[in-house]
């Protein structure tokens, strides 16, 4: 069970023992499988993720890829990282057994996507972007887009981007600039700059398929006037051959802070006004589209940062077992030997702290994965609608809590290592500039927290939201039988309803026509839940332990459940308390930060 | 032709081990097992031989507890074709586990035998060559490359001095070394298609062998903890160590 990178008793704990993943074994669609198989997906992605993946994390960090005669390289040790994920059947793993997949269920594929991320965050992403934008063409693709580049793309010997932001255009897509000019024959002339494509170009695969946003001439105003194009990097013969190179050009790389070993490109699409491109799905309607895949990749941009700082806590957690400094406060006899530094209570509450965020973040993943699941699978079809709205109101927020507090968990594995923690000597450093990019991509924290505020907690008349309120209350109501776990279930009760005040308040404030106030500080609102999500998702682990504990207390695991039990603690005495004050400034609807104009500062 | 794969379920190499609590083996409970990296590499040549097409059939096999299945099917996932299980609990020496395997290759008849040149739990690397002498058939051990034909086999050892290549006729036992290959991950299809393949249980007794131990472990220890360095002040206080307490030289 030893392992550096991610803790296996606790993943499988998760999975399990919490989410339960081997009911899901009785849809039809996963009846082939069992906790053997599942564990066993577990095995080969650790396996891969050790051995391949976590040695060469470094390379990839410190050799960046470089850009020579117009051609971008990446070093040997990304090349193996990528072709060990493939060669596994990572890129296809969702899919039909007859479309060489694997049927795995998202919660496991997550699971596993994200061990993969916990070894070296960036050498994924270029097969988690083909992923992608393979699921995407097989929703929206013509047969004939499906057979050139689709195929291809599911066996990794093509991989693929997603193009949408460009030098002046990241947050606000309606504005977008890339354009598209109908042809004669039916397919499109592109012309315009895509900013920060991430596998934009590399000597990986044997071609490269850019998935990107323009607009047609006739484009209507604002993201209904978005189109979505598939563009090759080298132009596919009808019989599947590569032919000549299509008109795209990398005009130069990003030195990025981290996720260092993906390239990522500034391209330029048509310089030489010979850009092919063939659309994809409706015309004005590209967007859509790629929000059809929106769900999952947040859910993997979320996944990442609660792994990355998962490895970082494992990092923390050993070196702080065998590091020796000091002796203990009541007994500084230098005569005794140094202690190992778990030993000082503020290291141990820094590792408690990280214990307590990872762990979260990861349960808190899981459970949007599994509510994908349910929403795809479920045969029960309230059961299915519940799971999407839940679905929708957790999306953002599991995009945004791990990227942003396992922020702060990396920085304390840092500070457990001291002095150590600062160097490139050890990954801890290296893994607090990777996971700095997850509250950036894919939306930024600022974006997502209008998005749950301004529209997922809205939508169907603020269903979703009250099915969030309904399940968590129904937990509390379900561990109220232990005594024990009172002092959890009052507090989280009174912070449920403190957030049913606040949001009605800012709901109020909006139908009164005052939407720019009730929006001001959305991000405090999307901390604010997000905090009272995860102390439910604590509440849910102690309860799951509770039982353990109770049923065969004298269980090789009790420490293990005790450490979740107290974990639980510590979040609702420690940390969810500090979300108080944000809850009373979102009731009052303060507007001190928007009304500080730009003079002001 | 056949080929015939003997594995090993043993801790995973990853895990630190440790002594158990009454000195009489090391601590097996929650402890992560795996397949034994040796059998990895013996069953990924026989993948890699009948991808070459001079075999046609890789049948796995495994004694041990129920959990031992598990390892069959990461086997099965790697590319060999069917399993058998000899399902015991007994403590398992190799010699008992190779008489099992006679048996075994006696009712299978293989062309080959592919095994693990030793288990990384207790390095015994007697069961291959226990083996081919009770079957009487040529062996080849710590083989770090093999070229078959259906005629026989020519097998590359690393012996202590270097590499020795041997011709044998066939059947054979070959051991395998660390060198022989680089065993592929299991894909994920794979491990699904492995669900669907066979399985064959069947318990010491069916086949008839007697595989009461015969060693009696007395006590299992850790190694001496090794001792911290010291800075020595000359050469000349170097080599009176090396000569009165290290008695190296
Ligand atoms: C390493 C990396 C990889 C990337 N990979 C890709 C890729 O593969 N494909 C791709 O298309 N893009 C990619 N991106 C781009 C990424 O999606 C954008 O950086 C992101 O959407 C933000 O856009 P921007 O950088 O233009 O920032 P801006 O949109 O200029 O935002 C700057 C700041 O203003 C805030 N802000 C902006 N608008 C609003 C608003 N309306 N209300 C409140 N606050 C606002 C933001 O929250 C942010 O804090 C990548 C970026 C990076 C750094």
């Amino acid at each position: 069970m030893e392992s550096v990178i991610i803790n296996r008793r606790d993943l499988e704990f998760q999975i399990f023992e919490l989410f339960k993943a081997t009911e899901l074994c009785n849809r039809e669609r996963f009846v082939d499988h069992d906790e053997e198989s599942l564990k066993a997906a577990l095995d080969v992605t650790i396996k891969i993720a050790e051995e391949v993946l976590w040695p060469n994390a470094s390379i990839g960090d410190i050799q960046e890829p470089h850009l020579k005669n117009g051609q971008v390289y990446v070093p040997q040790a990304v090349h193996r990282g990528v072709a060990a994920i493939r060669d596994a059947g990572y890129i296809a793993a969702g899919l039909d057994y007859d479309r060489g997949g694997m049927q795995l269920p998202a919660i496991l594929l997550q699971a596993c996507l994200g061990i993969f991320k916990a070894a070296d965050a960036a050498t994924p992403g270029y097969l988690m972007l083909t992923k992608a934008a393979a699921n995407l063409l097989d929703v929206h693709g013509t047969e004939e887009q499906k057979r050139l580049y689709m195929e291809p793309m599911y066996e990794g010997r093509f991989l693929g981007t997603m193009c949408l932001s460009e030098p002046d255009v990241g947050s606000s897509l309606a504005d977008i600039k890339c354009r598209a000019e109908p042809q004669p024959n039916g397919n499109y002339l592109l012309s315009g700059n895509k900013m920060w494509i991430s596998g934009g170009d590399q000597d990986i695969s044997e071609n490269i398929i850019h998935l990107v946003l323009a607009k047609l001439p006739d484009a209507p105003p604002g993201v209904k006037g978005i189109s979505l194009f598939l563009v090759p990097k080298i132009c596919v013969n009808p019989d599947g051959s590569l032919g000549k190179a299509n008109d795209v050009s990398v005009a130069g790389l990003n030195h990025k802070m981290g996720y260092r070993a993906i390239s990522n490109c500034l391209l330029n699409f048509g310089e030489k006004n010979v850009c092919e491109g063939y659309l994809i799905g409706e015309k004005h309607g590209g967007l859509a589209c790629m929000f059809h895949m929106m769900n999952e990749a947040r859910i993997a941009v979320g996944i990442s940062g609660a792994m990355i700082g998962y490895t970082a806590y494992m990092q923390a957690l050993n070196y702080a077992k065998d590091r020796k400094q000091g002796r203990p406060i009541d007994n500084r006899n230098p005569e005794h030997p140094p202690v190992p530094i778990i030993d000082h209570p503020d290291v141990r509450r820094m590792l408690l702290k990280q214990k307590s965020f990872v762990e979260g973040a990861l349960a808190l993943c899981l459970m949007c994965a599994k509510y994908l699941d349910e929403s795809e699978t479920a045969t029960e079809k309230n059961t299915k609608y519940r799971a999407g709205l839940l679905l929708e109101i957790l999306t953002p927020i599991a995009k945004t809590w791990p990227a942003e507090f396992c922020q702060e968990s990396i920085s304390l594995a840092i500070q457990v290592h001291g002095g150590y923690g600062y160097t490139k000597d050890f990954s801890v450093e290296r893994l607090y500039r990777d996971n700095r990019l997850n509250a950036i991509h894919e939306g930024t924290s600022g974006i997502q927290a209008i998005d749950l505020l301004g529209r997922k907690v809205r939508i169907e008349e603020g269903l979703g939201f009250n099915f969030l309120m309904e399940e968590i209350t129904s937990d509390i109501e379900y561990a109220s039988s232990w005594p024990e776990l009172k002092i959890f279930t009052t507090t989280l009760m009174e912070y449920v309803s403190d957030i049913v005040k606040a949001t009605n308040n800012i709901n109020d404030v909006r139908d009164g026509g005052r939407k720019a106030d009730s929006l001001a500080n959305a991000s405090l609102y999307l901390h604010a839940l997000g905090h009272i999500v995860v102390s439910w998702l604590w509440l849910k682990q102690s309860v799951v332990a509770f039982e353990q504990i109770t049923k065969s207390p004298d269980t090789q695991d009790a420490d293990f459940y005790k450490g979740k039990i107290n974990a639980c603690k510590y979040f609702f005495l420690y940390e969810l308390p500090q979300v108080k004050p944000l809850i009373n400034l979102l009731s009052n609807i303060d507007t001190t930060c928007r009304e500080h104009g730009p003079k002001m500062f | 032709m056949k080929l015939l794969v003997a594995i090993k379920r043993t801790i995973d190499y990853n895990v630190k081990v440790r002594v158990n609590a009454d000195n009489t083996d090391v601590e097996l409970t929650n402890v992560k097992m795996a397949m034994n990296p040796f059998c990895e590499i013996a069953v990924e040549e026989a993948v890699r031989i009948k991808e070459s097409g001079v075999a046609d059939e890789i049948v796995v096999v495994s004694a041990g507890p129920k959990q031992t299945q598990e390892t069959l099917r990461t086997a099965l996932a790697m590319g060999a074709d069917r399993g058998i299980h000899i399902e015991t609990e007994m403590e398992l020496q190799p010699l008992g586990v190779a008489k099992i395997l006679k048996a075994v290759s006696e009712s299978e008849e293989p062309g080959l035998v592919i095994l693990g040149k030793q288990a990384i739990d207790d390095d015994s690397n007697q069961t291959g060559q226990m083996l081919a002498a009770l079957l009487d058939w040529p062996q080849a051990t710590f083989a770090s490359n093999i070229v078959l034909s259906d005629q026989g086999a020519e097998v590359t050892r690393e012996v202590d001095g270097g590499l020795e290549t041997i011709s044998i006729n066939l059947p054979a036992v070959v051991t395998t070394d660390l060198r022989l290959n680089e065993p592929r991950y299991a894909s994920l299809p794979n491990i699904m298609k492995a669900k669907k393949k066979p399985i064959e249980v069947k318990s010491p007794e069916d086949l008839d062998v007697d595989i009461k131990p015969r060693l009696i472990v007395l006590k299992v220890e850790e190694p001496a903890k090794r001792e911290s360095g010291v800075m020595v002040e000359s050469v000349a206080e170097l080599i009176s160590k090396l000569q009165n307490e290290a008695k190296v030289i």
